[in-house]
């Protein structure tokens, strides 16, 4: 690990007073991907601003029947909270799908909106390209061992995909970032907050280098009793996603009001499938329905040598997601 | 007599010594009664050395480091600490190298396997991914403080009574683990097989259950079904005839 200065702060304004100073520096809440990226060298910070101290680990209510779950609430936490138990299931059902207990118990929520991906050529460093931690250098999944990587809203330049499960419900929920900077507050729709790759796969995110995220607000939710997060992966448990799916049904008795469908392990953010999402309204919820939609869901899919598989594994997912959402299953 | 006093691997080495020696590292606590142990040697040599260290690996530094020193008030098993460490320091090797608190063990080193499980404020964490410095007035809880005297704790002695161990490499990250998911259940937080998250109060703890709550702890030996059972006979406050075969 380099060496860095530590800092610790108590106030949102004096961290971001710290973290504009000269230097490369970084936030520090959970430190579960942090510090595992600093160990393996891929994260070189010359400063660590320590926020865990900051007051912003509360879950409320909000006056529009919505949610705030503070930036530095735990993963385990949020999970836990008896509202978003209640109102958002999908939520705490994603949060529960990922990672460990211990690590959850240390992960904070504004933590798991910036982990980095977990593509094995950006981990390693061993390994000569990857334009997201050495930019220009090229691609190594590209043409290599692409198993895990996206089928989805890649480029030339990046392949990898978005690691969270929490992330995945976030997107489908409609949630919303609120963050400061040296200007003052701003609220970013979760679907403007992570990048596609494109020319520039060095940057996850549109959160400005000045900017502390403060909480993530959910709006008032008409999806909790008919909810499902659906994680496929190599192993049962503690383990990422090859493909994971977020569904929220609104319904009348069995005809749908409103859908929300979004896809994880598939893409460079989460996958939102807003056209899959609109063919579903106004009809009766079938199997059939809901086969066709999961085939809908991944039309456009560009695969790579070693994840051809993540096609038909996505579709189904969407199917069968629908389907124990909607109570079928 | 085994060679003990030796620099600390991260360091430059011009003695020729080798820190690794292949010499078993004894957990007994009756190992402090030696001259110096090779833990002891190496904080004392961060120490001493420490201004060297700069710039590689940190594995077993106590003293202060240049300028980028801090300071930790932490309480260990009941026992208070005041330090000043180099802030790269993850909890585990705070344990491990300058408290001579060796039961936590480092398996991956990388919050994949759990054998560095603490207990923090009650929570159980990964101690290898997070920096000691952060823990300032923390209350950790490790292996070494279950056992009240010569009285193993009850999940120490279900884990002999059900063989929830070979190796034992892993045991002290299960048991601190196991410690917590226990608190965790009794207080009614739900798990990803949990079949309905939005009712209250504990989940039915079936063996799916404690599988899940307990998968951030791999054992490569596969002592899962007498880690479970150990668990089971836990919440239970019974022994159950173990299964013959």
């Amino acid at each position: 690990m380099n060496p860095f200065t530590y800092e610790r702060v108590h106030e949102p304004e004096l961290a971001i007073d710290s973290i504009i100073k000269p230097g490369s520096s970084k936030f520090l809440a959970g430190g579960t991907n942090l510090i595992d990226l600093m160990k393996n060298g891929v994260e070189r910070p010359d400063r660590l601003v320590d926020i865990n101290r900051l007051n912003l680990a509360t879950i409320e209510s909000l006056p529009d029947g919505g949610l705030r779950l503070g930036a530095l609430a735990r993963n385990a936490d949020t999970a836990n909270d008896p509202l978003v138990r209640q109102k958002y299931p999908l939520l705490s059902r994603s949060i529960l799908s990922g990672a460990s207990p211990q690590l959850r118990n240390l992960a904070t929520n504004g933590g798991n909106l910036l982990q980095r991906t977990r593509c094995p050529y950006f981990m390693d460093p061993g390994f000569a390209k990857c334009n997201k931690r050495d930019y220009g250098s090229g691609c190594g999944a590209l043409e290599g061992f692409n198993r895990s990587h996206a089928i989805f809203g890649a480029s030339e330049r990046c392949i990898a995909t978005h690691p969270s499960d929490m992330c995945v419900a976030l997107a489908a929920l409609e949630a919303k970032i609120r963050v400061r900077g040296r200007k003052g507050e701003r609220t970013i729709p979760f679907a403007d907050f992570h990048r596609l790759p494109g020319e520039t796969p060095q940057i996850d995110t549109t959160l400005q280098r000045d900017e502390l995220i403060l909480s993530i607000d959910l709006p008032a939710s008409p999806y909790a009793d008919h909810s499902h997060y659906l994680k496929v992966r190599d192993r049962a448990s503690y383990e990422f996603a090859l493909v994971s799916v977020a569904v929220g049904l609104e319904l009348e008795e069995d005809q749908i009001r409103s859908a929300r469908i979004a896809l994880g392990g598939v893409a460079h953010k989460p996958w939102r499938c807003d056209e899959t999402e609109r063919g579903l309204v106004g009809k009766k919820m079938s199997k059939e329905l809901f086969e066709a939609a999961g085939e809908q869901a991944v039309s456009g899919a560009r695969t790579y040598q070693y994840n051809k598989f993540k096609v038909e594994m996505a579709s189904r997912a969407v199917a069968q997601a629908l389907s124990v959402a909607g109570g079928f299953a | 007599m085994k060679k003990r006093g030796c620099k600390p691997h991260s360091l430059p080495d011009n003695s020729g010594s080798n820190a690794e020696d292949g010499a078993p590292e004894s957990d007994n606590k009756g190992s402090r009664n030696w001259d110096m142990t090779r833990r002891e040697f190496v904080a004392s040599a961060g120490i001493v050395t420490g201004g060297f260290a700069v710039g590689f690996p940190v594995h077993a530094v106590a003293g202060p480091i240049g300028e980028n020193s801090a300071s930790l008030a932490i309480t260990i098993n009941s026992q208070a600490h005041e330090l000043s460490i180099d802030p790269r320091v993850t909890l585990l090797d705070l344990l491990r190298e300058n408290l001579n608190l060796t039961g936590t063990k480092k398996g991956c080193d990388h919050g994949q396997c759990g054998a560095c499980t603490v207990l923090v404020n009650g929570r159980r964490i990964n101690s290898c991914l997070s920096l000691a410095v952060v823990h300032d007035g923390d209350d950790i809880k490790t292996i070494e403080g279950f056992a009240e005297g010569k009285e193993l704790h009850p999940l120490q002695a279900a884990f002999l009574e059900y063989d929830g161990l070979q190796c034992g490499y892993c045991t002290p990250g299960q048991i601190c683990s196991a410690s917590a998911l226990l608190d965790e259940h009794k207080r009614g937080d739900a798990s990803v097989v949990t079949p309905d998250l939005r009712s209250a109060g504990p989940a039915d703890l079936t063996s799916d259950e404690i599988r899940e709550r307990m998968s951030g702890n791999i054992c490569r030996c596969g002592a899962y079904p007498g880690i479970v059972a150990a668990i089971q006979s836990v919440r239970t406050n019974s022994v159950e005839p173990r299964v013959k075969g």
